[in-house]
């Protein structure tokens, strides 16, 4: 299973180390760095600027974000369940961050090379509603909860569909190893036989990172802040950041998954960019597409919502399912 | 029908509204970026308040209260005085731009143009006390937006050098015990 050429690098502890180290610093400053992108990105779009002051482009505005939240005061209400309320932002930061660990960067990089890697990807997003369910339920804010419980429903339907529109993948397939998957990609992307479960997914993808237009939990119209009401400082900073990184996560599964992963042109001189290259170029232009979409659409009503989910795109992603697996048969 | 509509309504018209959003990529931004390029100022803009003087180069001001109470936030103080020419004018006069609105019926409100809203809104302060102008910060050296209005030329009020009958487009008074036509 792990003999693809890379698990001569891999066996040596050091490398593991510093992959893991490199990983989680990259993954996380880049979460911090997309809020920046995410912030020029919708002001281009929106016919203005966006943070274009502190230091060249506006760059420097993550890190005095940063020191605003570090000196803010990090207040815990007395009303709270006092332990599960400092547990949520955690729980909510750790699985995101845990997910990384299966995702092939590139042959050599990546945490760990699972078998099951792509079930522990959907059990560690599943996990990630314990984090808003926590949060809103230790606030006793009746915003929070409100958005708790939206969080709980939003959350657990589009699991659903999200784990079957992977399945045809692993038929196509026939393994849940990650890296394996990259490596049946190698004549072909799997977003052309599996059209509609790339969409399905990267719509589940949205609804799990809970972004606009699938941000019910959160609703600043309705709901304040949603299940982060009473969070402040650092806490509301790990939930905020663990968003951006779960938005990085789906984009990176949809790279390993439907863009081929690390895959890049072989012809002419582009076969010498590394492949690292490649995949950081599909997911950042997947993550562009995510804050477009943020940008663009409107937020349903919850009743839609849920009939999106259930009425639509869980027979969709049956069919999808059902064709794949004839496709297959044959 | 209805299946045609909602997939209609489902891609379509997301799909579309994804891709004008889009299209925004390369137009240009509206924004005016105010500290480094100054955004254009109408004259009628309401903002940083003067008292103005007439043509004559006196004070405008008659002091008489009648922009105080037009004030819906009552931020204007004042106190009348009278010169030894019997024409008056405000002792002191305060505006609390920490409370103004800009709302300009003070302008409106007044009899002989004096006070008058001009553009200009930089005025932060760090001290709440310094938004409190007095008549030195407010009065003016100039006429502001009505170049050759003086009050007292159109009053009709005698005052000293000018008795009554003697203004701009004033008929001499009459003689109400003279039996000529
Ligand atoms: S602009 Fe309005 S609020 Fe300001 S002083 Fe004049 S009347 Fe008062
Ligand atoms: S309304 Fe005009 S003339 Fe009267 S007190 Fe106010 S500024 Fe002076």
């Amino acid at each position: 299973m792990n003999d693809i050429g890379t698990s001569a690098v891999q066996s040596t502890w050091l490398l593991n180390v510093v992959n893991v180290v490199a990983i989680l610093v990259f993954v996380v400053g880049s979460a911090a760095f997309t809020t920046w992108v995410e912030r020029r990105m919708l002001g281009i779009w929106q016919d203005r600027y966006g943070p274009n002051r502190v230091g060249p482009f506006g760059v420097l505005q993550v890190l005095a974000d940063m020191i605003k939240l570090l000196w803010k005061e990090d207040w815990v209400p007395s009303f709270a369940d006092k332990f599960v309320f400092v547990v949520a932002p955690t729980i909510a930061m750790f699985v995101v961050v845990a997910a990384f660990a299966v995702v092939p960067v590139a042959p050599g990089i990546g945490v760990v090379d699972l078998n099951v890697g792509l079930l522990f990807f959907l059990a560690m997003t599943s996990l990630g509603v314990y984090a808003v369910m926590f949060g809103a339920y230790a606030s006793d804010n009746k915003y929070a909860l409100l958005g708790g419980l939206r969080a709980a429903a939003q959350m657990v339907s589009y699991e659903v569909f999200m784990g079957l529109s992977l399945m045809g993948v692993v038929m196509l397939t026939g393994t849940f190893n990650l890296r394996e998957i990259v490596h049946a990609q190698e004549d072909g992307w799997f977003f052309i036989p599996q059209f509609i479960g790339m969409v399905i997914f990267f719509i589940a993808g949205i609804a799990e990172s809970h972004r606009t237009p699938f941000d019910l939990p959160e609703a600043e119209h309705e709901l304040t802040a949603g299940f982060h009401t009473e969070y402040s400082g650092m806490k509301f900073g790990m939930f905020f950041i663990g968003e951006y990184v779960s938005v990085l996560l789906t984009a990176a599964m949809m790279t390993v998954l439907f863009f081929g992963g690390w895959l890049g042109p072989t012809w002419g001189f582009l076969a010498y960019i590394p492949p690292v290259f490649w995949f950081l170029l599909k997911a950042g232009i997947l993550v562009l597409l995510m804050i477009l979409i943020r940008g663009s659409l409107p937020r349903p009503r919850y009743d839609q919502l849920m009939a999106f989910g259930w009425k639509a795109m869980l027979p969709l992603a049956m069919v999808n399912l059902l064709i794949t697996a004839v496709v297959v048969l044959l | 029908m209805r299946i045609l509509y909602l997939i209609y309504d489902y891609i379509v018209s997301n799909v579309k509204s994804v891709w004008d959003v889009f299209s925004h990529t390369f137009t240009k931004a509206d924004t005016v970026e105010y500290p480094d390029e100054m955004p254009y100022l109408a004259p009628r803009f309401r903002g940083r308040i003067v008292l103005t003087r007439d043509p004559d180069g006196k004070e405008r001001c008659v002091a008489c209260n009648l922009c105080a109470v037009s004030c819906p936030t009552d931020c204007i103080s004042l106190q009348k005085a009278e010169d030894e020419t019997g024409r008056w004018y405000p002792e002191f006069f305060r505006i609390n731009f920490s409370r103004c609105v800009y709302c300009g019926l003070c302008e409106e409100a007044c009899p002989t143009y004096s006070i008058q809203l001009t553009p200009d809104f930089e005025m932060a302060e760090y001290n709440r006390q310094n938004m409190v102008y007095e008549k030195e910060h407010l009065l003016i050296n100039g006429t502001g937006k009505y170049p050759n209005y003086s009050f007292y030329n159109v009053s009709g009020k005698a005052v000293s050098g000018r008795k009554k009958g003697e203004g701009v487009n004033e008929a001499p008074p009459v003689d109400v015990k003279s039996l000529l036509p």
